[in-house]
């Protein structure tokens, strides 16, 4: 069988970090190829290589059999190569047609555009690969599975048949992934061929026929995905076994460490997103807060931390009511908190990761004395954290956050905030976006937290994480409580029924 | 979009070579003054001229007439270049802080009228004096930069217009305040009477014709004020953080609304005391502002130069200072004055799209880079 892509021995070397390390990539033609790796290992810079952004340290390109050198996404194009983005790089107030051929346009009479002839093409494409695409609808008025296939149609517009896709489905609904895999084999099937980039195995399993895997940088081996099975994938990507299931012991609750009562709390708009909603989380236990984004956690996370304001009830740590107080002295008095978005509420992203690492306690000692900063308290105890969590990045404590993958600025937020020691760790959505390695290590790390005897309250959108890590589990919908179960007493199904409100149980009240 | 695109450069700039800021503009300045001699040339002047002028502003040395030597050149250097250290201090200090000072011309005018109102009307000793009218000035040009601030921190308006409208408020204001409240000198009707000999900034050297004079040690001192604050304590480390994400700020605790107010206020100290340095050490006399100085404008384009940290916002200042002070002896030597505002222009533009100059300095190396291989490689290649 033909190659259409053939990409041997690349290296790419940025300062301090030898991003690919003579990796080989083949791609048949007519098939969806995955390219499977964790965060950081070297996925996109390939891929980057590829579509012209980086030039490769060394190695050869061949795109049907001819060597080429694509020295940026101009001759990538001409090669018949497009790449669908993980953003999307659309002009929201145009429409459909005028986002495709913007940069492409048919010329009509007298230097205007032909956007019926435009407009015709694009609906031709369109059915041909079963998109079902309005090509006169406006980018503001379409959903975000629809703007991915918009972007489909631009790279099949300009003629590409080697697609790439980055992580496509990081931003897509379930059905929306199920529809995608279904066009991405329509492609195949007249013609295309498809790289897909991601770190998620089931996709690669509905949708792919071959697979490389890819880790810290290096080529690890290209399979048959129909003959391997997702452990085997996992334990490639990550180069160990890996567990899906979390190992954790019996849970040994002992007293109250956070009492929420009758809490009530008012969203952006004005409308109350949390109703009189009670919960305890006693020492020495994890309570997942199970729920369908928008059902009022966001809020109830808020005024828990004291980013926004309640309206009425008690927030209760420790004895002592900290609903009126101010966020510093609430982080204080014992909380420590990895937030839900971690670019606008965990990290300064332009900071270098050790200023990151003493935001909370720069103005203490011993990272400060007498109002100035330490630097080689600051050096010691950011090199303490980075090896016993494992944070990598190019230039150790000095990179700029920025520029680290995302799995390892989670891990840098679970270092610092679990490194306070407080007697309530609360933990919202901690594994959005990470690969499986990285998941399973920040998942271990919760449950040792536990073992020591801290309060847990894990918020989170994912089934299977709750599921997982829980002992306790209280589902709230439209801001009400609606379930409160042991872990032991359910399964997906019934908290399903109460994640959709049309179930109540509330039972595993201590 | 926009911040995303922000994203994938800073990327490139931290996976790519660097080249420090530096080299960047040494570049400017290098094309700038090179673009200078050839417009001399081209119309009609001497390219000889245009050195001697210059070289006679650095050193005090006459290339036409050697022998002859004026250390008032090199002085006047200097003083010429204080004023917009201190501007270009306030507006870096801002921009660290996230914040974008384009108040410098009120804040200047509320300066140099607080501290000629103090040394008008306060009597007190010798040293003394001079420091608390200095300290009225930062209050003063504090108090114009609070507003903007406020405004930003608390209600969330777009700094610059509340600045610009401040630079007039504050012209007008000072005007006023100084036509009623100070003793106007009756012969011109348009400034006060001298100051009070106690509050003047006395000459370094009293046998030249400089005026230069102390307030340069002030420019140091606020030059090392500011590196300390900004890289080295607490305080400047929660300003930069809540200038670079305001709700990580917020998140760890820190007071972000004062936190903004208060980077306004200091940056606005900063060109206040540039005022006040002004009237004590130069004019002497408290002025009546009918139009701007630009002192407050130049600190925008010495902070760019600089980079924005204390020691490049020094050298930014003492290379405008130096283009400032040479633009007398431009056209003693017959070349029109503009030749130096055209320089400062070339080179702020260059600094301005210093990301082309990045891209030309990585293809210059790349192709270094390429020779070097081959002749590391003399055989031939890697058969």
């Amino acid at each position: 069988m033909a190659y259409a892509i053939e990409m041997l021995n690349i290296t790419k070397d940025f300062p301090g970090i030898r991003a690919n390390d003579n990796v080989t990539l083949r791609v048949e033609e007519n098939t969806v190829h995955a390219l499977l790796g964790e965060n950081g290992a070297g996925k996109s810079t390939i891929m980057s290589i590829l579509f012209g952004l980086y030039q490769p340290t060394s190695g050869t390109i061949k795109v049907k059999g001819k060597e080429v050198v694509i020295s940026d996404p101009n001759v990538a194009n001409q090669l018949g190569i497009g790449m669908v983005h993980q953003h999307f790089k659309l002009v929201e107030c145009f429409t459909v047609t005028e986002n495709i051929i913007l940069g492409a346009e048919p010329k009509g009479k007298f230097g205007t555009i032909d956007m019926k002839k435009a407009a015709a093409r694009v609906k031709e494409l369109s059915e041909l690969y079963g998109l079902n695409v309005d090509p006169y609808a406006k980018i503001r008025d379409i959903s975000v599975g629809m703007q991915q296939r918009v972007e489909i149609l631009k790279m099949l517009y300009r003629n590409a048949d080697i697609l790439i896709f980055d992580e496509p489905t990081a931003v897509l609904t379930p059905q929306e992934i199920h529809e995608l895999m279904h066009i991405m084999r329509n492609l195949v099937k007249e013609g295309k061929t498809i790289l897909l980039i991601t770190h998620k195995l089931k996709e690669i399993k509905e949708a792919a026929d071959k697979c490389t895997v890819l880790r810290k940088g290096k080529c690890i081996g290209t399979i048959d995905v129909k003959t391997t099975s997702e452990e085997e994938m996992a334990r490639m990507m990550v180069g160990r076994d890996v567990s899906f299931a979390v190992e954790k012991g019996e849970a040994h609750p002992k007293e109250k460490v956070l009492e929420i009562k009758d809490l009530c709390v008012k969203n952006v708009k004005g409308l109350m997103a949390v109703k009189n909603f009670s919960l305890d989380v006693r020492a020495g236990e994890i309570v997942g807060l199970a729920g369908i984004d928008g059902n009022g956690q966001t809020e109830l996370v808020y005024a828990l931390t004291g980013l926004c304001k309640a309206e009425s009830g008690q927030v209760i740590l420790k004895g002592k009511d900290i609903l009126k107080l101010p966020i510093k002295k609430r982080l204080d008095s014992g909380m420590a908190h990895v937030p839900e978005d971690r670019h606008k509420h965990g990290l300064v992203l332009d900071f270098t990761l050790k200023e990151n690492f003493v935001i909370h306690y720069y103005d203490r000692e011993p990272f400060s004395k007498h109002g100035i900063l330490q630097k080689n308290e600051i050096d010691q105890y950011a090199d303490k954290l980075i090896e016993q969590f494992d944070v990598r990045s190019g230039q150790g404590k000095d990179t700029i956050v920025r520029s680290m993958s995302g799995g390892n600025q989670q891990k840098a937020i679970i270092a610092r905030e679990i490194d306070r020691s407080s007697d309530l760790l609360l933990v919202v959505q901690p594994t959005r976006g990470l690969d499986v390695g990285a998941i399973e290590y920040i998942h271990k790390r919760i449950v040792e937290e536990r073992d020591k005897g801290k309060a847990v309250l894990l918020v989170s959108f994912e089934l299977d994480e709750i599921m997982n890590l829980s002992d306790r589990i209280a589902v709230i919908h439209d801001g009400e409580l609606s379930g409160l179960v042991y872990q032991k007493d359910v399964d997906e199904n019934v908290l399903g029924l109460m994640m959709a409100g049309s179930l109540k149980r509330v039972e595993a009240v201590v | 979009m926009k911040s995303k695109l922000k994203v994938t450069t800073k990327r490139k700039d931290s996976g790519e070579k660097k080249h420090s800021h530096l080299t960047i503009s040494l570049i400017a300045v290098a094309v700038g003054l090179i673009f200078a001699f050839l417009l001399t040339i081209l119309t009609g002047r001497s390219p000889f001229d245009l050195l001697t002028a210059l070289v006679r502003s650095m050193t005090g040395f006459n290339l036409q007439n050697l022998g002859s030597f004026n250390i008032m050149y090199v002085l006047n250097w200097f003083l010429n270049a204080v004023p917009i250290i201190m501007t270009g201090l306030s507006v870096a200090f801002a921009y660290r802080t996230g914040l974008f000072n384009i108040g410098g011309e009120g804040q200047i005018i509320a300066g140099s009228t607080a501290a000629a109102a103090v040394a008008l009307l306060v009597k007190l000793p010798p040293i003394i004096h001079p420091i608390a009218c200095i300290l009225a000035a930062a209050a003063a040009g504090a108090l114009w930069g609070f507003l903007p601030g406020f405004l930003k921190a608390y209600r969330g308006i777009n700094e610059v217009v509340i600045c610009i409208m401040m630079n007039y408020c504050g012209m007008y204001a000072c005007a006023w305040f100084t036509k009623v409240f100070l003793p106007i000198d009756p012969n011109t009707n348009d400034r006060t009477i001298a100051i009070m000999e106690s509050a003047e900034l006395k000459q370094v050297f009293s046998n030249s014709t400089s005026q230069f004079n102390w307030g340069f040690i002030v420019a140091l001192l606020a030059v090392v004020l500011f590196w300390f604050v900004i890289e080295k304590t607490t305080f400047g480390y929660s300003l930069r953080a809540t200038g670079f994400n305001k709700e990580a700020a917020r998140f760890a605790g820190m007071k972000v609304e004062r936190n903004i107010t208060m980077s306004m206020m200091i940056s606005g100290a900063l060109t206040g005391i540039a005022g006040a340095l002004l009237i004590l050490g130069i004019y002497r006399y408290g002025r009546i502002f009918t139009s701007f100085d630009n002192f407050g404008f130049d600190g925008i384009s010495v902070a760019l130069v600089g980079g924005s940290t204390g020691i490049g916002v020094l050298l930014a200042g003492m290379l405008f200072g130096l283009f400032k002070a040479a633009s007398g002896n431009l056209q003693l030597f017959n070349i029109p004055k503009e030749i130096s505002e055209l320089i400062q222009a070339i080179i702020i533009y260059l600094v301005a799209i210093q990301y082309a100059i990045v891209l030309l300095l990585d293809k210059i190396s790349e192709r270094k880079i390429k020779k070097k291989e081959i002749e590391e490689k003399p055989e031939g290649g890697n058969v």
